[in-house]
C-alpha cells in the first residue's frame, strides 16, 4: 500500500500521513478547535485519495481509497507537486493557503461544503500540520 | 506607575448619510497634510494603529482613520434592522467625501486598503482637483470573485470564524504571528452580513477598468501598492491596473499580504515612507 509521503526540505525528515495523525491528535488546540467535527473527508494528493476520518477533532483513521464507493463528505485535491509547495516551511505565494490555491485553480474542492465552511480554519490547519514544526500556527 | 498612552485620540461625530444621521467613530494623530485612512472590507480603523502612532509619519501628516457605518465603533444607521447592508460605489464615495468635508480637510491624501484601495481610484477619477494624492493598498480596477458570498452570512456558519478563516489566506506566511492574529481578530468581530455587504462593492460593483484610463495622475498622483502574498488583489491585478492608469506608480511589496499596515507594520513602513516623503516633498 502506498502511503502519502512528502519529502521535506533537504536534509530533513520525511513527513508521512501517519505522522499527520499523531501531530493533530497531540495538538490540544487543534483538537479543541475541531471538537464538533465528526466526518470523513477526502484529501487527494496526485492520483491518491486518502480518506481521513475525524472524530471530535481527532483523526480516528486515515486510509487510502480502494473502492469507487469509498468517499467522504467533501474532497480537497491537488497535485503532489502543489502539496509539496504548500507544505514547505515557508510556502511560495499562491501555495501558502488552500484558499490562496483555490483562485489559481491549484486545488479543487468538491462535495458538501457546509462542514468545511463551518470549520474552515480547522481543516486548513490539520492539512498544514504536514509542514512540521510550525504548520498549524501560521494560519494554514 | 504612570500609564503610557498611545498618541492617537478617538472621537465620535454625527454624519448625515443620505438623510440618515449616523454616529461615526474616528481616531486621529499628528499634524500637517491630512492623511485619511480607509480600512478593508469587514474590518475597522484599528488596522491603522501603527500609522497613527508613528512619529515619523505624524510629524508631517495629520493621520485620520474612521470606521465606516456598520463597522467597528460606528453605528449602523437608525432602523438598520429593516435593511440589508450592501456597499456600492456611489454610496462609498459619498461617505468618504462627506467625511472629508465634515472635517474640513484641505487637499487630503487618502490611503485605502483593499476595498479602500479600490475606492480611492474611483475618487481620483471623480474629483482629482480636491485630493492631493491617492495611495491604493491592495486595490485594483478589476477583480474576480472566487467564493460565494452567501457563506459569509447564514445561521449555520459562524460569521466571525469564517471571515477570519477566509482572509487568513491573504496574510503572508512570514508576517509576525502577533499581528496576523490581531488582523484576524478584527474580522472575527464584524457584524452579521457586513463583510458580505462590503464585498458587494469589492467584487461585484467596483470594477471600472473601462474608465480607469481616464484618471488624471498629473492632477492627482496615484500610488498602487500590492503585497506579494495577496491572493485577492494580486500583484498581477495591481500591475494590470497600473498599466491602465497612465502615470500611476506601482510597487509590489515582498513578504506582505493583503493587510500591509496591520499584518507587518515594520516591513510596510519601509515601503510606505518613500511614498509619503515624495508626497510631502512635492507639496512643499
Amino acid at each position: 500500500m502506498r502511503t502519502l509521503v512528502h519529502k521535506r526540505e533537504k536534509g530533513r525528515e520525511h513527513l508521512t500521513i501517519n505522522e499527520m495523525q499523531e501531530r493533530v491528535n497531540t495538538n490540544r488546540r487543534l483538537v479543541y478547535q475541531g471538537r464538533w467535527v465528526n466526518l470523513t473527508f477526502v484529501l487527494g494528493v496526485g492520483d491518491d485519495d486518502h480518506l481521513i476520518t475525524i472524530a471530535a477533532g481527532k483523526i480516528a483513521q486515515i486510509r487510502q481509497r480502494h473502492l469507487p464507493t469509498d468517499t467522504g463528505s467533501f474532497s480537497i485535491r491537488a497535485s503532489s507537486e502543489s502539496w509539496a509547495k504548500h507544505w514547505q516551511a515557508v510556502p511560495p505565494r499562491d501555495y501558502h493557503d488552500i484558499f490562496a490555491m483555490l483562485p489559481k485553480g491549484i486545488v479543487t474542492i468538491d462535495g458538501t461544503l457546509l462542514p468545511l465552511m463551518q470549520n474552515l480554519q480547522y481543516f486548513k490547519d490539520i492539512i498544514a500540520v504536514m509542514r512540521g514544526d510550525k504548520g498549524d500556527e501560521n494560519g494554514g | 506607575m504612570a500609564v503610557e498612552f498611545e498618541p492617537m485620540m478617538g472621537r465620535y461625530f454625527t454624519l448625515n448619510i443620505g438623510g440618515d444621521a449616523c454616529r461615526i467613530y474616528m481616531e486621529e494623530s499628528g499634524s500637517g497634510i491630512p492623511l485619511l485612512c480607509l480600512h478593508t472590507a469587514g474590518s475597522d480603523s484599528r488596522q491603522f494603529r501603527h500609522i497613527l502612532s508613528d512619529p515619523d509619519i505624524t510629524s508631517r501628516f495629520r493621520v485620520i482613520a474612521f470606521d465606516l457605518p456598520w463597522h467597528g465603533k460606528s453605528n449602523p444607521p437608525k432602523g438598520f434592522r429593516g435593511s440589508d447592508y450592501k456597499l456600492t460605489v456611489d454610496g462609498y464615495k459619498r461617505i468618504i467625501t462627506d467625511v472629508c468635508f465634515a472635517l474640513d480637510l484641505q487637499s487630503p491624501v487618502v490611503m485605502g486598503c483593499s476595498m479602500g484601495g479600490r475606492i480611492v481610484c474611483h475618487l481620483a477619477l471623480e474629483n482629482p482637483a480636491y485630493f492631493r494624492a491617492m495611495i491604493a493598498l491592495e486595490g485594483a480596477d478589476k477583480l474576480k470573485p472566487y467564493y460565494n458570498l452567501e457563506w459569509l452570512h447564514r445561521p449555520d456558519v459562524h460569521g466571525g470564524e469564517i471571515q477570519a478563516a477566509f482572509v487568513s489566506s491573504q496574510v503572508a506566511p512570514t508576517s509576525p504571528d502577533e499581528y496576523r492574529w490581531e488582523t484576524l481578530w478584527h474580522y472575527m468581530q464584524g457584524g452579521p452580513g457586513v463583510f458580505k455587504g462590503d464585498l458587494h462593492f469589492y467584487w461585484l460593483d467596483g470594477d471600472f477598468d473601462d474608465r480607469s484610463p481616464q484618471i488624471d495622475t498629473k492632477a492627482c498622483p496615484i500610488y498602487l501598492m500590492s503585497g506579494e502574498y495577496d491572493c485577492s488583489c494580486t500583484p498581477e491585478l495591481t500591475l494590470e491596473t497600473a498599466s491602465r492608469i497612465k502615470g500611476s506608480k506601482a510597487t509590489v511589496m515582498t513578504g506582505i499580504g493583503h493587510f500591509p499596515m496591520s499584518e507587518n507594520p515594520a516591513l510596510f513602513k519601509t515601503y510606505l515612507m518613500p511614498v509619503l516623503l515624495e508626497i510631502a516633498n512635492h507639496a512643499a
